[in-house]
């Protein structure tokens, strides 16, 4: 079994494994460093350690197969109503470079009903080609079938890294198919890199709410696949003039799956989808009284962009719980993020630190939010809000 | 209705205190909770034995110590507690994870649903639930925010999507995952308190679930974390003075020479 030790003669007590510890798992004991139980066996000490002295051994992996009649890499092209997901285009863009790098093909898989010709705009974001299965039980996104359809594809073809964007669908799919191909599957991922010499993955995406990064390899099963954070990744400018092929390969399509998707309900204008909005404003306990909410609803407006909440005036009712974003609530990465009245909890910050330009508004020039902002402005949010409101009416008439 | 919920110990907090000279995380006294998501799964779990009877049972995997935090969902009102615990189930990722609860499943037996919340706060996966299913052989679904109907064979629920939501049925058994919207978790009563105290929480090892150890811990995870590193946030903030007039003047031409991709809705 795998193990880790702490070479008893090397180790100085000096502490800083302790700190390198995400689970707290280490104590000094006697000057020396002791692991505990609740180690995880995650190796993050052992590159800590100045002296050497934490060894630790793994297993050689089960019978994985073999990995390296496994090429190219994919991308899972969502769909909602026929429409492609914008995440698919940023991944597009990243798996163009990773597939560059690896000098391998780059494909797109869409599923759906009658989407020819989003195929073809899939191309022109940068697939060499693109797998369509086009079925007309396979309008609506259905976990069952897309994972049976999905798993079917990558064991004919048999990709080396797959991709997909890290919302509802593809958070649901992914560990679904993962699960069934016995394969690795790093979550929520915000950088992508090759070793090229290894030909891995390597898979960075934060944890403890964006308090830590880790980087994550899949080194004995194939594909390697990760769902990747939304808004992170950079599309290229569509080439409508690449060429590229479309296959339409033969597959069992599932008829009657258990899961059964009855109604798809819109809540939110399609502006206003706070994971795929370029601007959102946000407000917060700061703004003192739920009317004054309004205020953030209506610069929101003359921006077009989505408003979001801090997680105190979700749970204070002023505005439903889809507008929350924060660890709690919905993660975003938007071009301009205004924080209204917001202090930056950790967990606020953890929904929304990857935002492009960060605006904070606070009264409290200590508040946490100015360490991520970009502008920052300390005063009365009101007032504020009210002169940017009239601001930006007069400039953008 | 047989329910399992599974629920993770985290550390209370997420934040991520740091030393700035060493640049390595402070952990002192951490306190572990049972991760928040997951205590909405609990609630969820008892008010459908509460509505159409039958049994909770908490399911966790984790070191010993887990055992006495498992009490406090007894405490809300679960019947049992079951704790996978072994060295065979370190280092586990979220398929190592899913399997060995998947073997803890199949040895609880007869079981109609299975919930979960809908990530951990400590990893944030959100793989597990699924992931889990797979392992199950059952249909699930993630994100859910409303129950609508649950009946002897069959549940119908709301799941968030991220502009509104859609009713999806499944045949039981099955596994969801909720989000917090879902309901707002009791305080335990007095009763289940004391209950709680006497309770003895199952614990069982690998070989007690007949699981294979090639499967379990760090051997049956295809997944290995390389490096961890604490983001660097190297914003240069700028501070935007003068009263709200001019610092809304000064913002707005900041912005607007920016690509500023206004819209309107």
């Amino acid at each position: 079994m795998a193990s880790i030790r702490i070479i008893s003669e090397k180790c100085y007590g000096c502490g800083i494994c302790l700190g390198a510890c995400p689970f707290g798992a280490i104590r000094i004991i006697d000057k020396k460093a002791v692991i505990q139980d609740n180690c995880t066996l995650c190796g993050a000490c052992v590159s800590s350690c100045k002296f050497n002295a934490i060894e630790m051994t793994k297993d050689e992996a089960g019978t994985a197969g073999d990995i390296s009649a496994y090429r190219g890499v994919w991308v899972f092209a969502e769909q909602k109503e026929g429409k492609v997901a914008n995440v698919v285009t940023e991944l597009l863009g990243e798996g163009r470079k990773l597939a560059d790098q690896l000098g391998e093909k780059l494909s797109a898989v869409l599923l759906g009903d009658g989407m020819e010709a989003a195929a073809q705009e899939l191309i022109s974001y940068g697939a060499d080609n693109v797998y369509l299965v086009d079925h007309p039980s396979l309008q609506r996104f259905n976990d069952e079938s897309y994972a049976d359809i999905f798993t079917q594809l990558i064991s004919r073809y048999k990709p080396e890294i797959v991709l997909m964007g890290a919302t509802t669908y593809g958070r649901s799919l992914g560990p679904r198919v993962a699960s069934r191909l016995n394969t690795g599957l790093t979550a929520d991922c915000t950088q992508l890199e090759i070793d090229t010499e290894r030909r891995l993955l390597l898979q960075t995406r934060p944890a403890f709410g964006g308090n830590l990064m880790a980087t994550i390899i899949c080194p004995d099963h194939r594909p390697q696949m990760s769902t990747v954070r939304p808004k992170v990744m950079k599309a290229l400018d569509p080439d409508p003039s690449r060429v590229g092929e479309i296959i339409r390969p033969d597959v069992d399509i599932p008829l009657d799956t258990r899961v059964k998707v009855l109604e798809t309900v819109t809540t939110l204008c399609e502006k206003v989808n706070l994971t795929e909005a370029d601007i959102i404003v946000s407000g917060g306990r700061g703004l003192g009284d739920p009317g004054n909410f309004a205020l953030v609803e209506e610069l929101a407006q003359i921006l077009g962009g989505a408003v979001g909440a801090s997680r105190a005036v979700v749970d204070a009712g002023w505005v439903d719980y889809s507008h929350q974003v924060g660890q709690t609530g919905k993660t975003v990465g938007p071009k301009v993020y205004f924080a209204c009245g917001i202090s930056g909890a950790v967990q606020h910050l953890a929904g929304m630190s990857s935002s492009d330009t960060i605006i904070a508004i606070n009264k409290d020039p200590d508040a946490p939010i100015f360490k991520v902002a970009t502008f920052g402005i300390t005063g009365d949010v009101v007032e504020v809000l009210k002169a940017l409101i009239s601001e930006f009416k007069k400039r953008l008439k | 209705m047989n329910i399992v919920v599974c629920v993770k110990q985290v550390p209370a907090t997420t934040e991520v205190k740091m030393d700035k000279e060493t640049n390595t995380i402070i952990r002192e006294g951490v306190e572990a909770i049972i991760n928040p998501y997951d205590m909405y799964a609990v609630e969820e779990g008892i008010r459908i034995k509460e509505r159409l009877g039958g049994k909770v049972t908490v399911l966790s995997m984790g070191i010993p110590s887990v055992a006495e935090l498992l009490k406090t969902t007894i405490g809300l009102g679960a019947d049992d507690a079951v704790l996978l615990s072994d060295r065979a189930f370190a280092g586990a990722d979220t398929l190592a994870t899913s399997y060995a609860l998947s073997m803890g499943i199949g040895k609880i037996g007869n079981v109609d649903l299975v919930i979960c919340g809908k990530q951990a706060t400590d990893g944030d996966t959100a793989q597990v639930g699924p992931s889990l299913a797979e392992k199950l052989g059952w249909p699930h679904t993630t994100y859910v925010r409303k129950i609508e109907e649950i009946g002897e064979d069959f549940i119908r629920c709301q799941r968030m999507t991220e502009d509104g939501y859609e009713v999806v049925e499944m045949p039981l058994p099955a596994v969801i995952t909720v989000v917090k919207e879902i309901n707002e978790p009791r305080l335990p009563s007095l009763k289940n308190m004391m209950r709680a105290k006497k309770a003895v929480v199952n614990v069982w090892t690998a070989d007690d679930i007949g699981a294979d150890k090639n499967l379990c811990g760090l051997k049956g995870s295809p997944t290995q974390v390389v490096r961890t590193f604490v983001p660097v946030h190297d914003i240069s903030s700028e501070m935007i003075t003068g009263d709200a007039g001019e610092q809304a003047r000064k913002l707005a031409d900041k912005l607007l020479t920016m690509q500023f991709p206004v819209g309107g809705c």
